[in-house]
């Protein structure tokens, strides 16, 4: 079988990172500075992958601009033909590192909002005046000429501000929204209980979603991503294991997805270890679950499975203890009950006490499965 | 916009600011990147695209209905849906 290369890599160069979200997709354990791989590394990985069929490249972390050689990479993957996304809070971006970024040949910079009101943004990101910065951030990068992205992530705490979030972004003049509802893995998982939203609240959103798409059309690109456990249908986690993305940690782990580090068992190598074809092709950890071999019933038999390819793998773990179970967002799951049963019971108690990175009490409750970046990125 | 308006139509479709084609030489296809978005347009779609660079709409059915020797009334209606749908989705502008 031949495996064809990714189309995409995210490169995450750090996990540092200013701000606290209580939803953050990153590992609850993470990687100090000092074990972070160089730029020169990176570079060479940068190569590995344009060579190989790699077609962008989304410089994302952790905080990515907390690099100071960010527009050393970023000028070294232009000079290999990717096009660059870079991911970011924006928070630490001034009015020197932005231009040059752009010099660099950035295309394209998203920015994460957390809600339209300063207060409930920052309780949620868990640092003080970031609101105003981002804001700020985000007018660079249109006086600039480059292509902006307003990432909201939707929660039970913001969810009925969806359509003020969609007109902040137009009116900072985004040309692409992303409304993203959280996806409960890592510091999610140890907060579902205050985040998630009601499924009433839910079809509020998508109402106003598909209000906002119609209104905006040919001016702003509107993408949406529910959250699992009120759907019936799972996605299609990163297009596929092994099949479109390959992520690359701080510390040089090649991975399908960011949350595969918590898989039990699973080994990973390193851009240290072998070339990036190398490993997307032979490693064990991407041949694991990619394709339909390793699927168990009810998805071996389903008409869907190159649809969605089983789901995702770590909601699998976190949800059911088997990371090669059927995602049990799925109807045809056998604890798909329990899900339903969990999102009904969650949602209809007050929103509670978040907790923080930082905070010693979730290592008790989280269980360190991170959010791969579902539905992120559409390719096709 | 009917067919009939594409044949007079001249608006000059072009790609948005950061999208890009570029051939992908590992595939052998055009592709065309955007933010975070990638397109892998087909046969028909690539030789639309590869004519959106300030022509008019006009323009771009009249190169094809030279190039493909195809009926103009055929040719019109696949390019103004494509042209329409890539509008939508923010890879062209005009």
């Amino acid at each position: 079988m031949t495996v064809p290369p990714p189309l995409a890599l995210l490169a995450e160069v750090t996990h540092r990172c200013p701000m606290r979200c209580v939803y953050c997709s990153n590992p609850l354990a993470l990687e100090p500075a000092s074990r972070e791989l160089p730029t020169a590394v990176w570079n060479r990985v940068l190569n590995e992958a344009a060579d190989y069929g790699v077609l962008q490249v989304h410089f994302s972390g952790g905080e990515p601009t907390a690099r100071p050689d960010l527009p050393d990479m970023v000028a070294h993957a232009t000079r290999c033909g990717l096009y660059t996304n870079l991911i970011t809070s924006g928070v630490l971006l001034d009015k020197t590192q932005l231009p040059a970024l752009a010099d660099a040949g950035l295309e394209h910079v998203q920015i994460s909002i957390q809600d339209v009101d300063p207060t409930s943004a920052e309780r949620i990101g868990g640092l003080t005046g970031a609101h105003e910065r981002k804001l700020t951030a985000a007018r660079w990068v249109t006086e600039l000429g480059l292509a902006l992205t307003i990432n909201a992530v939707i929660h039970r705490g913001n969810v009925e501000r969806v359509g003020d979030m969609i007109e902040l972004a137009a009116a900072l003049g985004a040309g692409r929204v992303e409304i993203a509802h959280v996806q409960y893995y890592g510091w999610a998982l140890a907060n579902r209980a205050a985040l998630l939203p009601s499924r009433q609240q839910l079809d509020l959103a998508t109402k106003t979603v598909e209000e906002a798409r119609t209104a905006l059309r040919g001016r702003v690109m509107i993408d949406y991503v529910i959250p699992d456990y009120h759907a019936r249908l799972p996605k299609a986690c990163m297009g596929g294991w092994g099949q479109r993305f390959v992520n690359i940690e701080p510390m040089g782990r090649v991975l399908p997805c960011h949350a595969a580090t918590t898989i039990p068992g699973m080994r990973f190598e390193t851009v240290l270890d072998g070339s990036l074809a190398q490993i997307w092709e032979h490693s064990a950890a991407f041949n694991q679950f990619r394709g339909t071999e390793w699927m168990p019933e009810p998805c071996a038999s389903c008409n869907r499975r190159e649809i969605d390819w089983g789901g995702c793998r770590c909601q699998a773990l976190a949800l059911t203890g088997d990371a090669a179970a059927t995602d049990p967002v799925c109807h045809k799951s056998p604890y798909h009950a329990t899900v339903k049963t969990l999102a009904g019971a969650e949602t209809s108690s007050e929103q509670g006490a978040l907790f923080y990175r930082g905070d010693r009490r979730v290592q008790q409750t989280a269980m360190g499965y991170l959010g791969p970046m579902a539905g992120a990125a559409e390719h096709g | 916009m009917t067919t009939a308006d594409a044949l007079q139509d001249d608006r000059r479709p072009r790609f948005a600011p950061h999208v890009r084609m570029t051939f992908d030489a590992r595939r052998g296809r055009w592709v065309v990147q955007a933010p975070e978005r990638l397109l892998m347009p087909d046969e028909i779609a690539t030789e639309v695209l590869q004519r959106c660079d300030g022509r008019s709409i006009k323009e771009i059915i009249d190169g094809l209905v030279q190039a493909f020797d195809a009926p103009r009334e055929e040719i019109a209606k696949d390019v103004v849906v494509l042209i329409g749908n890539l509008q939508r989705r923010g890879i062209l502008v005009s």
